[in-house]
């Protein structure tokens, strides 16, 4: 392998620290699923990763799985998203304020 | 050391991330996730996984960006554009970001993971195709299951429901 694991891990916590900033920053529910996507993203990676270098097939299996699943994930997020948008006509999270107690 | 490949790709890969939550319209910035979620199958490639590099593209590049692209679509105008943010908060957040890469970077680095190397064969497909239907196959009926279920919930929830005088029509 001409690449060492280090560097992919490296990648990967680039990715999650971008995705947390996204969800602790952005208020758009749009831009806060595309943060979800790249941590879910940088699992993936970090999985695929260790199973190459250790090297076991259970990575490339738990990564086929997650991905499978965040597909799924996706689907219901983005059904909320249109059911969201439809009660308060935006698509900003500080209105969506019928659960706030 | 890091090769050409590796290098471009993570550029592209960080980038277009940097782009998905920055840019101001929500359409180039789906656009935008299509390249970091493309650039993560051009990782698994390098690290010798097509079979799953190629399930990247098809799920994630293929239909979870296009169904964004077309939900965003349904938004307004000029929500797509809005960009409401408060700057103090913005900062704690890059603040938090720098703090979390750093830290869990140094750990890294300082963890043994550096002498992990290996000059073995990468895994055979064919391996993580009989793993699936012997000792998976309960969590693939399951996760068949909640796919369907999640989808199904899903076309329920966006359903429009147009009621007049208490009676449904469509």
């Amino acid at each position: 392998m001409a690449n060492e694991l280090t560097e992919f891990v490296l990648v990967s916590v680039a990715l999650l620290g971008i995705g947390i900033y996204g969800l602790a920053v952005k208020r758009n529910f749009i831009r806060m699923l595309f943060a979800v996507e790249i941590v879910i993203n940088a699992a993936n990676l970090n999985m695929v990763a260790f199973g190459r270098f250790l090297p076991h097939s259970g990575g490339q299996t738990l990564a086929l799985f997650s991905i499978a699943i965040a597909a799924a994930e996706v689907a219901v997020g983005l059904s909320l998203i249109i059911v969201a948008y439809r009660m308060y006509h935006n698509i900003d999270i500080a209105d969506y304020r019928s659960l706030k107690g | 050391m890091a090769d050409a490949a590796f290098l471009a790709l993570s550029v592209i890969t960080i980038g277009s991330a940097i782009a998905a939550l920055e840019l101001r319209s929500l359409v180039y910035g789906s656009i935008a996730l299509m390249g970091t979620l493309g650039g993560i199958a051009g990782f698994f490639l390098l690290l010798d996984s097509p079979f799953v590099a190629m399930f990247q593209l098809a799920v994630y590049v293929g239909s979870i960006a296009v169904l964004i692209l077309f939900t965003v679509m349904l938004v307004k105008r000029e929500l797509i554009f809005k960009k409401v943010e408060d700057k103090r908060r913005k900062f704690v957040g890059i603040a938090l970001m720098l703090v979390l890469m750093v830290s869990l970077g140094a750990v890294i680095l300082d963890s043994g993971i550096k002498q992990i190397t290996t000059d073995e064969p990468a895994v055979d497909f064919r391996e993580i195709g009989e793993d699936f239907v012997t000792y998976y196959w309960p969590a693939l009926i399951l996760m068949g299951l909640i796919l369907s279920g999640a989808v199904t919930g899903a076309l329920v929830l966006a359903r429009r429901v147009d009621e007049e005088n208490g009676q449904r029509v469509n």
